[in-house]
């Protein structure tokens, strides 16, 4: 059963098993562990990353393809969604109904992208993606009166989702059943489903395929598979997936905007989340999403708390100012290039249980 | 061992090189196809002058990544940083020589902008050499590595950029010689834009002459076709090749200034807002070339012009569609270099 699930993939690791699991137990019960919105806030937004970086790690941990262009994948499904419940009214109908619109355009534009780049050189894809997802992003605050521009667009979800609705009268555990609990777990399930699905796609003979070309284009080419074929139909499976990472996040934000999907800071995140949990490995990107998600909240403190005990020395203060965390997960992230490029999890899989 | 040697066959001559016009072509007909759509004449010149100035910025700074890649194979995300840094040395520069900015005399002024200009440059090489020797040396020849590394440095660079000289917007002014314009009959030709196509085509003339015209020219232009060959006859290609990634990185130094006091404001993500374009230039010029880099950015800018002008909203994806028309044109870009 578990190994039907798990698509015969095992994480191969005590420590790594243990500490999936306590990831998973915590984001399936968070409404009931933590009180309070910030928790569940964070929850929900570990669940969403996790499936956009699983997807991302198909293409460039397993296709060995550098795209720049996930978090248009990522848009696409935010507005398809958003935009959808928007202009149709807040119902079930109009939010699957962007849904599919917004898989139709996501899955067809990388198709196109990928038939039109990955045709002439695989190199030219990070520039060409890199190109396409600059333009869409100017076009989506270009257009505001479809996208409400810069600021975004809030909507209305359906009845069901709103915090005011209550399931039941009396509490669980001292939580209340609201809309936004039915709705976090909407998308923790939608979250575990694709990623064990993407589990499943790496762990198929096509995912096999996928690794060989990474390994080795010429010689997977020689063996008889179109290589082309193959690196279209990862980048257009990514982008499927991305779109319904994006969908989920508009879905429990109920916003829509280009600072929350489109902006090249996300696209780095992915990257960051991809390299440190460990290419090539799906259960990175589980290690991945949640550290750096924590570490987006918890570093900075750390970071203004040191920036306070060093504030009579030059410069120091400025390298350690709260904002400048990037600048330390970028260095962490050409270290674990250099030292680690199987990330957390390739590193505690060498040691064998 | 005969003693009659077979008789020597008269030597044909080399044949030429064949001279590819063609997609110099497209210059005159994008300006003289956009010509109605504009209407005025005047607005016509205006814009072209734009472009063209525009077009030698971005040429000036994407030369120097499209070596790099032809040369050694490196695709450098982190190129951005080096425009960046750049602009933000001259701004340091610039704030003590504000006398000379401000004085009426054009080479006073012309003098406070050389300083800068060399300024940014040497700062920007020496960073070029370190950035090398540091994130690049190591991940030769993996692609995907260089990738993800460059664009890490870029990330650490940009953040370094915050530490240093602040987040906040900048106002970098130009100086008193260069502001407003000198007005032929009814066209405005700006002064500044004069001054970068000046510019550009020096740059441009001067590569081109070391490339063609000097021994070392010779050895990139060579290692540029086939590296390993330029290796088995005893050349240290990979100091060649350090040479080019600081020049290059100098030279992205010296366009980022430029591109700076052309806006007059300066942000620590000026890099990323022109590498876009970079990127698409040194596509559609042909990885590796000098000359397709050079039109790709005439190209790419005089779009952005036109279509800035006739239609804003659609301005960079013009250029995306321009990239594509190109690609399914020719795969390889204007002018492929033979190997690749």
């Amino acid at each position: 059963m578990i190994s039907t699930l798990l698509s015969g993939d095992y994480p191969r690791s005590r420590v790594l098993t243990a500490s999936l699991a306590v990831v998973l137990i915590v984001l399936a019960l968070t409404p009931f562990l933590f009180s309070g919105a910030q928790a569940i806030n964070t929850a929900a937004k570990i669940c969403v990353f996790i499936v956009l970086v699983a997807s991302y790690d198909l293409l460039l941990g397993y296709t060995g393809i550098v795209s720049f262009a996930h978090t248009m994948f990522y848009g696409i499904g935010g507005y398809g969604v958003g935009l959808a419940l928007y202009g149709w009214g807040a119902t079930w109908g109009a939010g699957f109904a962007g849904l599919a619109l917004a898989l139709l355009a996501g899955t067809a534009l990388a198709l196109l992208i990928g038939l039109f780049s990955l045709r002439v050189r695989a190199i030219f894809f990070a520039m060409i993606t890199l190109a396409v997802a600059s333009a869409f992003a100017i076009l989506a605050s270009q257009l505001s009166d479809i996208t409400g521009g810069e600021d975004g667009r809030s909507f209305r979800v359906p009845e069901l989702l709103r915090p005011g609705t209550r399931l039941m009268e009396s509490t669980i555990l001292g939580t209340a059943i609201t809309g936004r609990v039915v709705a976090y777990y909407i998308v923790f399930v939608a979250s575990l489903l694709l990623f064990l699905g993407a589990l499943r796609v790496v762990n198929s003979p096509f995912g096999r395929v996928l690794q060989a070309i990474r390994e080795n284009d010429f010689r997977a080419e020689a063996l008889g598979f179109r290589t082309v074929y193959y690196r279209t139909l990862a980048n257009c499976l990514a982008a499927g997936m991305a779109v319904f990472a994006g969908a989920l996040n508009s879905l429990w934000l109920r916003y829509t905007g280009p600072d929350t999907t489109l902006s090249f800071a996300i696209m780095l995140d992915i990257l960051l989340m991809v390299v440190i949990g460990g290419m090539g490995t799906m259960y990175g990107a589980v290690f991945g999403a949640t550290i750096f998600i924590l570490a987006q909240n918890y570093l900075q403190k750390l970071m203004g708390l040191g920036a306070k005990a060093t504030e009579a020395l030059p410069l120091l203060p400025h390298l350690l100012h709260p904002d400048r965390w990037l600048l330390w997960l970028g260095v962490l992230f050409v270290l674990s290039v250099y030292y680690f490029p199987t990330g957390i999890v390739g590193r505690l899989r060498q040691r064998r249980p | 061992m005969t003693d009659a040697s077979p008789p020597i066959p008269a030597l044909e001559p080399i044949p030429r090189v064949k001279r590819d016009v063609l997609p110099l072509l497209l210059v005159p007909a994008i300006a003289l196809a956009a010509l109605p759509l504009i209407g005025s004449p005047t607005t016509w010149v205006t814009l072209t002058i734009a472009a063209l100035a525009m077009g030698m910025m971005i040429f000036v700074i994407s030369s120097g990544l499209t070596l790099v890649f032809g040369l050694m194979d490196v695709l450098n995300f982190g190129h951005g940083a080096f425009i960046a840094v750049g602009a933000y040395l001259a701004l340091t520069v610039l704030a003590p020589l504000s006398g000379w900015m401000q004085a009426d005399h054009l080479g006073l002024n012309l003098a406070a902008l050389l300083v800068a200009v060399t300024a940014a440059m040497i700062g920007t090489g020496a960073l070029g050499w370190a950035f090398e020797r540091v994130i690049i040396k190591p991940v030769y020849g993996q692609h995907l590595k260089q990738i993800l590394i460059t664009t890490g440095g870029l990330i650490v660079a940009e953040q370094l950029i915050h530490v240093f000289w602040g987040g906040d917007q900048k106002a970098i002014a130009l100086p008193k010689g260069l502001r407003g314009a000198i007005v032929v009959g009814d066209v405005a030709l700006e002064k500044y834009r004069l001054l970068a196509v000046a510019v550009g085509l020096l740059v441009f003339a001067a590569m081109m002459l070391v490339l063609n015209r000097t021994r070392i020219g010779l050895l990139i232009r060579a290692g540029v076709e086939n590296s390993e060959m330029v290796e088995a006859l005893g050349y240290r290609i990979r100091r060649l090749f350090v040479g080019v990634f600081v020049a290059g990185s100098a030279l992205a130094g010296l366009g980022g200034t430029m591109w700076a006091l052309y806006r007059e404001t300066l942000t620590a993500s000026i890099g990323g807002e022109v590498i876009v374009l970079v990127f698409i230039v040194i596509i559609i010029g042909g990885l590796g070339s000098v000359g397709g880099c050079f039109l790709g950015s005439v190209l790419v800018a005089m779009l952005a012009n036109y279509t800035g002008y006739i239609a804003p909203k659609i301005a960079l994806a013009s250029n995306i569609l321009l990239m594509v028309a190109i690609l399914m044109w020719r795969p390889q870009g204007l002018f492929p270099v033979a190997r690749r």
